[in-house]
């Protein structure tokens, strides 16, 4: 057999593969929709005419993208030398923390000053508080899985503890939130629409990362890492810092999702920071095999379908949790997809 | 601290220890056979959602509570189909499993909101009822708070005592040798993970039925996580794990009590205590001796697990 078969074999399993993955992911789509006496095409109709279909619901996704690709690369990053970040929730709260202190500190500053610091403390708060976790590993003390997941609950308790405490507006007297913040600790947002600039930052890490793993001698450590950690560490790579830098570069731009949330689009620092953006970014990471080039695509897919879950929400009478059950159910059936891959090739 | 406040700190302490003692309990046995399913806060939220559902439809708490387990035991059956049966990544399974599990919880319970149920009733055990105020209030517990001893008991003969515990931890220690033994690993750690379900299911609608008496979203918040920490805490030993599950019950109830009595302390800050709390006990207690750990887990937890 040739080369030439043999490939377009592989290309062919590997669609077969993607257009399994798609319909049972539909499949479930349609049963869950059902189950509320409810038409799934009418729902899918409503999906993509209200997202892709006006200028505005098109700039409603990419809003609601910036954040999945940050945290993505939060999961994506670490994923590259085996470390599983659960904690991209935590670190957006922990950088949108930081980030907002400055906002509300340093309120005469001007904006090109304001901005950047705020966005240096979004990353490195962000970037910290992974860091700690991955620190925690690296020394063989505690799994990040775990110690990311319990960070989470820290950093989200102590926004709120901010927020309806010495952060608290106290002109806004029901919903416990901070101050507005000044204009010039606003990001500007592009064309007339809701989307910031953190678009570019975003698309920047992702294309500097996939430059990073392919062009230089870090990507090739970080491969190394990725592929066999025993015999990484033989040839002298220093695994143990690698890990701290990977959790702190990807928690950090978890934290800068968490600063352009607080600055660009709420104005100011509330509790209800993230619904649970750093959990789409899992999935969307996962979805993307940890392959840079995928997860703006990827990015993409599921911010239509989270959008999609409000419009349902108003349009059909659906709960929002629909989404996030289809959510989860093709978490499971890409892990599931990606184990079996892997039994098969070795 | 008069008396009154110890006994119903002591109480909070008893009547919040089930929700997490039985998670606890369930991980031991899971993880005994070599399987970390850290989706249990997904499977705890299952239970305590379709536990407080059947509570409202039937109007019987026992029957809740099993339902509770039923849900929990079908949760980590599909987990042990993913784990063991595909061979899946079991951390990130386990995210996937939380995530599932919320999120089911959110859509079955969204129709429970501000419900009420008849609660699990208080069981006052013949002699104690007579002590004087407030000290009887210590005794007023749930049927579930009464069983931790005798539950906790059980698994460890279970475990420590039968051919099918030892066998459950030969598997947990080495599937290879336990192949290899002639034995089936993989059926072992399913069966285990379904038993593990159950007991986390329990712990769930404990929550809801018993304590609580009402549904809300992520009611469990985190207790799935700090019983996989407690796991670690008493060295994979049912019988320890009461002394965890009280340990944070007891976090809990304190700030709870700080908290009724107007502490100038933000109730968030106070919330923080067991995950904190958590955190440090794991590094400073027992990562020293995490030796004691099942052999087959350390694979799982390093990322070198085939």
């Amino acid at each position: 057999m040739t080369t030439a078969t043999l490939l377009m074999r592989s290309h062919a399993r590997q669609f077969g593969r993607w257009a399994t993955w798609t319909m049972l992911a539909v499949a479930v789509y349609a049963v869950l929709i059902l189950s509320y006496g409810k038409n799934p095409l009418a729902a899918l109709h409503d999906i993509f005419t209200s997202t892709l279909g006006s200028s505005y619901g098109f700039g409603e996704v990419i809003v609601r993208m910036i954040p999945l690709v940050l945290t993505a690369m939060a999961v994506t990053i670490p994923a590259r030398i085996g470390q599983v970040n659960v904690g991209g929730e935590g670190q957006l709260y922990a950088g949108g923390l930081c980030a907002s202190w400055f906002a509300l500190t340093f309120t005469s500053w001007p904006a090109w000053l304001l901005l950047p610091a705020m966005a240096v403390a979004g990353f490195s708060g962000g970037g910290a508080w992974a860091a700690l976790a991955g620190w925690l590993k690296s020394r063989g003390w505690l799994n990040e899985v775990f110690s990311t997941v319990l960070l989470n609950y820290i950093a989200i308790l102590a926004v709120s503890a901010l927020v309806f405490g010495p952060w608290r507006d106290p002109t806004s007297s029901n919903y416990p939130q901070s101050r507005e913040f000044v204009p010039a600790a606003r990001l500007p947002q592009l064309f007339g629409s809701r989307v910031d600039v953190t678009i570019f930052l975003a698309v920047a890490a992702v294309v500097a990362f996939e430059i990073v793993l392919r062009k230089t001698r870090w990507g090739l450590e970080i491969r190394a890492i990725g592929g066999n950690p025993n015999a990484a560490a033989r040839i002298g790579v220093p695994i143990r810092r690698y890990i701290v830098l990977a959790m702190f570069i990807g928690g950090g731009l978890a934290g800068l999702a968490g600063m352009a949330q607080a600055s660009a689009l709420q104005g100011r620092l509330n509790a209800g920071l993230s619904p649970g953006f750093a959990y789409t970014g899992f999935l969307v990471s996962w979805l993307a095999g940890h392959n840079p080039r995928l997860i703006i695509p990827m990015s993409f897919l599921l911010a239509v379908l989270a959008a999609g879950g409000d419009i349902l929400q108003i349009t059909q009478g659906l709960p929002y949790a629909v989404v996030s059950v289809l959510t989860g159910v093709v978490m499971v059936i890409v892990l599931t997809g990606r184990a079996l891959q892997k039994g098969q090739t070795s | 601290m008069t008396a009154a406040t110890f006994c119903t700190v002591v109480s909070t302490t008893l009547a919040l220890a089930p929700s997490v003692f039985y998670a606890t309990l369930g991980e031991i046995v899971g993880q005994r056979s070599g399987v970390v399913n850290l989706g249990i806060e997904g499977v705890m939220l299952l239970g305590a959602a379709v536990g407080f559902m059947v509570g409202v439809i039937t109007g019987d708490p026992i029957i809740a509570i099993i339902a509770g387990a039923g849900v929990g035991c079908v949760a980590n059956l599909l987990f042990a189909a993913l784990v063991v049966g595909a061979r899946t990544n079991q951390l990130a399974t386990g995210f996937a499993l939380y995530f599932l599990g919320g999120a089911v919880s959110t859509l079955v319970g969204s129709n429970y909101i501000g419900r009420n149920l008849n609660g699990l009733g208080q069981l006052r055990v013949p002699g104690l009822r007579s002590l004087p105020h407030p000290w009887d209030s210590i005794f007023q517990q749930d049927l579930l708070v009464w069983l931790m001893v005798p539950a906790a008991v059980t698994v460890w003969w279970a475990l420590g005592r039968t051919r099918w515990g030892l066998h459950v931890r030969a598997a947990g220690e080495s599937r290879d040798s336990a192949y290899a033994a002639g034995l089936n690993p993989r059926r072992l750690q399913v069966q285990a993970l379904a038993l593990a379900g159950m007991f986390s299911g329990v712990a769930g609608a404990h929550l809801s039925v018993a304590y609580t008496k009402t549904w809300q979203d992520g009611m469990t918040s985190g207790r799935g996580f700090i019983a996989i920490a407690i796991v670690m805490l008493s060295l994979w030993r049912p019988l320890r794990a009461i002394f965890g599950a009280l340990l944070f019950s007891f976090a809990v109830a304190i700030g709870l009590q700080l908290q009724a009595n107007g502490s100038a302390v933000s109730p968030y800050l106070l919330d923080m205590l067991p995950y904190v709390l958590t955190i440090l006990v794991v590094l400073l207690w027992a990562r020293p001796k995490a030796f004691s750990s099942p052999a087959g887990l350390r694979e799982v937890f390093a990322g070198t697990s085939k």
